[in-house]
């Protein structure tokens, strides 16, 4: 099979995630999306949870026991994403208190819970920073069972990182808006005149982020908050099977409001042998038509006109 | 070396600047090795390993330390530039590494226990338990905070956390969460976290349209300049954009970072030392900056007056700013 796997690893099954929501979708959205994904969506795991900003959280957490046991019920591994960073005492205390549960499988996107996770099984999240076998090694020891690369992780290092230490899946992001940055500033709230602390909730206006362009009119970032985040959709579905040959067995899918039934089934096709990845990236083309896609998270350059 | 009540931390790119900023009154001064292996990888700047050797020799004859940042992310597959950057700062007599990635600061606490590890700022701790986690793991010594904590939560902090803390005083800023920010990866393939650069001037293009100036980083317009207006420099972050139907500064403005005004405060809040951000810089600019911190701080120590208005001149765009030590910057 893959070069990783005749290193002397134990095969891994190929596995299609849905990441949690980055954006501040109301309850009863976030509830309808989970109900639909948990009846027809052809992933394995979804993570759920407040990532971006701890004061979106609480909207949503009187929903998530049902959320969980649909989907749960409906055959999909369910783990619960962290904030990612994390300023406040009672920040730090909430993402104890969920890391504290072992009926759980928690996602650490900040290092606030790593003491509360350490020897039992856990994710290591997009948001925490793992480039190369040292630190991997280090986290695997601890009870790191899979690790979600940041963002900007080079696809040319993924064979030496997997070979580096072959016990951890690797997952990585596969489509949707990129997370590029974090900040105590709230950028929502600062394009409308607002303070984070008096934002009137302004990020639930832009449902997929708020597009940033540039002076020309180029579409260049969006913001969800206090997040920032790529103008483009990554799309990595056109490469999938070389990325599993490299190794990496999980593909992260960030949801939007398009349909994502359809855009985890494209996926899915694609790692099952039923479809060609350029097919597959036409039909994602058509299904947010105007949107521009990127194969990774360096925009190049574009030639210029001649 | 006598225990002064704040540590002045001061950068040197260069041999000259690290001399100067000793001369100025530093405490410390923080230096990289010249690759990829610190977060300031800039052409012509840093130290080989006999200019760092030297610049050590200097240093501890003045009664300074010389701290050796290492805060880069290793890549995968190919560590020894960052291990051997370890080695020779542990051999060559360096007072502390500045470390942010996990593996690294797991081989500089097992290669070298008793050296002084400090926790990066690119590591990006910004609560008591994630510094605890590095406590515990690779017995940092002190930790470096992000630019993102307001004063009380550094105040805060300090007094819950068993490690020093070091803040930032002057100079660059960044809005971002430091070592958690792919915008210079997005508009150029190169990373503060891997590549030591953010918004790279091999990238940077400069081009004028309908007599305005464009600054442009990859294939991306960052500013536009009337031919009246200073042009900056394209930093990613402090650029123009267009967002909610209005053209502004959305992360922020071409401000710097002054935290003088709050030298009581810090030093109330139990503050180990303030770090001067610029190894980029000149050695003039270093010796400004350096002269008027010491000052400040002496001044502060003492119950003096503060002395006021002496670094306008030094700041980008001829502005300073607070930052987020002011819960407003939100």
């Amino acid at each position: 099979m893959t070069a990783a796997f005749s290193q002397g690893s134990k095969a891994q099954p190929t596995r299609l995630s849905l990441g949690p929501i980055l954006f501040h979708w109301d309850a009863a959205a976030k509830r309808d999306f989970y109900f639909r994904i948990a009846d027809e969506a052809p992933v394995d795991t979804v993570y759920l949870g407040e990532v971006v900003c701890s004061k979106r959280a609480s909207f949503f957490e009187k929903e998530l026991p049902e959320i969980t046991g649909r989907l749960a019920r409906a055959g999909k591994e369910v783990v619960y994403s962290s904030l990612a960073l994390v300023m406040s005492a009672r920040e730090a205390t909430a993402l104890r208190d969920l890391a504290v549960e072992d009926s759980l499988l928690v996602e650490l996107n900040d290092l606030a819970g790593a003491d509360v996770l350490a020897g039992r099984p856990h994710v290591i999240g997009p948001f925490v920073n793992v480039y190369n076998e040292g630190t991997l090694t280090y986290f695997a020891r601890r009870g790191a069972r899979r690790v979600v690369l940041p963002a900007e992780f080079p696809k040319h290092l993924l064979a030496p990182l997997r070979q580096g230490c072959p016990d951890v899946t690797l997952e990585i992001q596969s489509f949707g808006r990129m997370p590029l940055a974090l900040s105590a500033r709230c950028y929502h709230a600062r394009a409308h005149g607002l303070h984070k602390d008096g934002c009137q909730y302004v990020c639930a206006l832009d449902q997929d982020g708020m597009p940033v362009s540039t002076l020309d009119g180029d579409g260049f970032l969006s913001v969800s908050g206090t997040m920032t985040l790529s103008f483009a959709y990554l799309n990595r579905v056109n490469e999938l099977l070389e990325l599993r040959d490299m190794g990496v067995t999980g593909f992260r899918l960030w949801p939007h409001t398009i349909d994502m039934v359809a855009v985890a089934q494209s996926f899915r096709d694609v790692l099952d042998g039923r479809k060609e990845g350029a097919e597959a990236e036409a039909d994602l083309q058509a299904l947010l038509p105007g949107a521009r896609f990127s194969r990774s998270i360096y925009e190049r350059p574009l030639q210029p006109a001649s | 070396m006598s225990e002064r009540p704040l540590e002045l931390v001061c950068p040197a790119g260069t041999p000259a600047a690290l001399r100067a900023a000793v001369d100025a009154g530093a405490d410390v001064v923080y230096v990289g090795f010249r690759d990829e292996t610190n977060a300031r990888n800039f052409p012509g700047l840093n130290f080989s390993r006999v200019e760092l050797q030297e610049g050590i020799v200097y240093a501890h004859a003045r009664h300074a330390k010389v701290y050796v940042a290492i805060n880069t992310f290793p890549a995968a597959g190919k560590p020894t530039p960052w291990h051997a950057a370890v080695e020779d700062a542990a051999a060559l007599g360096a007072d502390a590494l500045i470390l942010a990635d996990v593996g690294l600061l797991d081989y500089a606490a097992r290669r070298h226990p008793g050296l002084r590890r400090h926790l990066s700022v690119q590591a990006s701790a910004s609560n008591a338990e994630a510094i605890q986690f590095y406590k515990d793991a690779f017995d940092v010594k002190r930790v470096v905070l992000p630019r993102v904590l307001t004063l009380d939560e550094i105040s805060a902090l300090t007094a819950r956390v068993g490690v020093e803390t070091e803040i930032f005083a002057f100079g660059g800023m960044c809005t971002m969460a430091e070592g958690r920010c792919a915008l210079s990866a997005h508009a150029t393939g190169r990373s503060p976290n891997t590549d030591g650069v953010c918004s790279p001037a091999s990238h940077v293009r400069y081009e004028t349209r309908d007599g305005q100036l464009l600054s442009r980083l990859g294939r991306f317009t960052i500013n536009r300049f009337a031919a009246s207006e200073p042009a900056g420099y394209p930093t990613l972050c402090k650029g123009r954009f267009a967002a909610n139907g209005d053209v502004s500064y959305l992360f922020e403005e071409p401000v710097s970072l002054d935290a003088m005004g709050l030298l009581p405060q810090l030093m109330a809040a139990g503050v180990r030392a303030l770090k001067i951000e610029g190894r980029q810089r000149g050695r003039d600019y270093v010796a400004r900056v350096v002269s008027a911190f010491r000052a400040a701080i002496d001044a502060a120590a003492s119950g003096a007056a503060m002395p006021v208005g002496r670094l306008d001149q030094l700041s980008e765009g001829g502005r300073l700013t607070t930052g987020a030590y002011d819960r407003r910057w939100r």
